[in-house]
């Protein structure tokens, strides 16, 4: 894709998504939401699931690029 | 940075309690307007926009112990703020996304058809929400390189090249569709 190329494509995506103009502000006051979100008890996460998963998850990929050490690179590029 | 303004941040980071409430709630009202258009830029959609700004604020709430006074309130709200978008992205559906609300522009090119606005922006939906937080940032807001990598905390060539990344992936997506851009 060259500078041209790119140029036009930009100017076609600002065309179908324009840019938000001005300062937009919020339609209220979102302070009375705030505060409801401060009175409302913090759903808690389920740790010990996401623990195990994680580990599960990172243990597997650990594994995968041990007996594939070129998709190392393809891991790297899709973080 | 005043003094008042510098009190105000030293009372939000380490205050009484009392005090940390009445500093949270005047940076709230500081700064809603700001957090909001930010996210506006990125989500699109306003009333999404309005319960991400509380969302950021529930996590500024939260994270009050990791605020640096000397490095300024804007930077950081503005960087959770990305971020709780960010989270937004990767969990929405694409189709509840479509900037229902944005108008469109005054001088749109007469050569590109509604039909060919929507597919684009479609195509653009699509994109992984990394990439298109940094070319909805970059290109369609066209804010400065060094600020969307801030919001990010990325570097300004990691900027680039998720740009890059974005444009080709939407220019292949549209030649799928039959669409040379």
């Amino acid at each position: 894709m060259n500078a041209h190329d790119e140029d036009r494509l930009k100017k076609l995506l600002q065309q179908a998504l324009p840019p938000v103009e001005g300062d937009p502000e919020p339609r209220r006051d979102l302070w009375p939401a705030m505060l409801r979100r401060l009175d409302a008890r913090p759903a808690a996460p389920p740790l010990r699931f996401w623990a195990w998963f994680d580990g599960a998850l990172l243990a597997g990929l650990a594994v995968f690029a041990a007996l594939l050490p070129a998709s190392i690179p393809v891991f790297l590029y899709y973080l | 940075m005043g003094n008042g303004a510098s009190g105000l941040l030293n009372a939000f980071r380490q205050g009484s309690p009392e005090a940390f409430d009445a500093a949270f709630e005047t940076l709230f009202h500081q700064h809603q307007r700001a957090v909001y258009g930010w996210i506006l830029r990125i989500v699109r959609n306003p009333a999404t926009a309005e319960e991400l700004t509380v969302e950021t604020f529930w996590r500024i709430y939260r994270a009050r112990d990791r605020f640096q006074p000397e490095r300024g309130f804007e930077g950081w709200a503005r960087r959770i703020a990305t971020r709780a978008a960010f989270d937004w992205l990767r969990t929405a559906r694409p189709e509840a996304e479509l900037p229902a609300e944005i108008p469109a522009p005054a001088a749109a090119d007469p050569a590109v058809s509604a039909e060919i606005r929507g597919k684009i922006a479609q195509a653009f939906q699509r994109l992984a929400p990394k990439l298109r937080i940094a070319a909805t940032l970059a290109v369609i807001e066209e804010l400065p390189h060094r600020d969307v990598a801030e919001a990010l905390g990325i570097s300004v060539a990691a900027v680039k090249l998720r740009v890059f990344r974005a444009l080709r992936s939407l220019r292949k997506d549209l030649q799928q569709q039959g669409i040379t851009p």
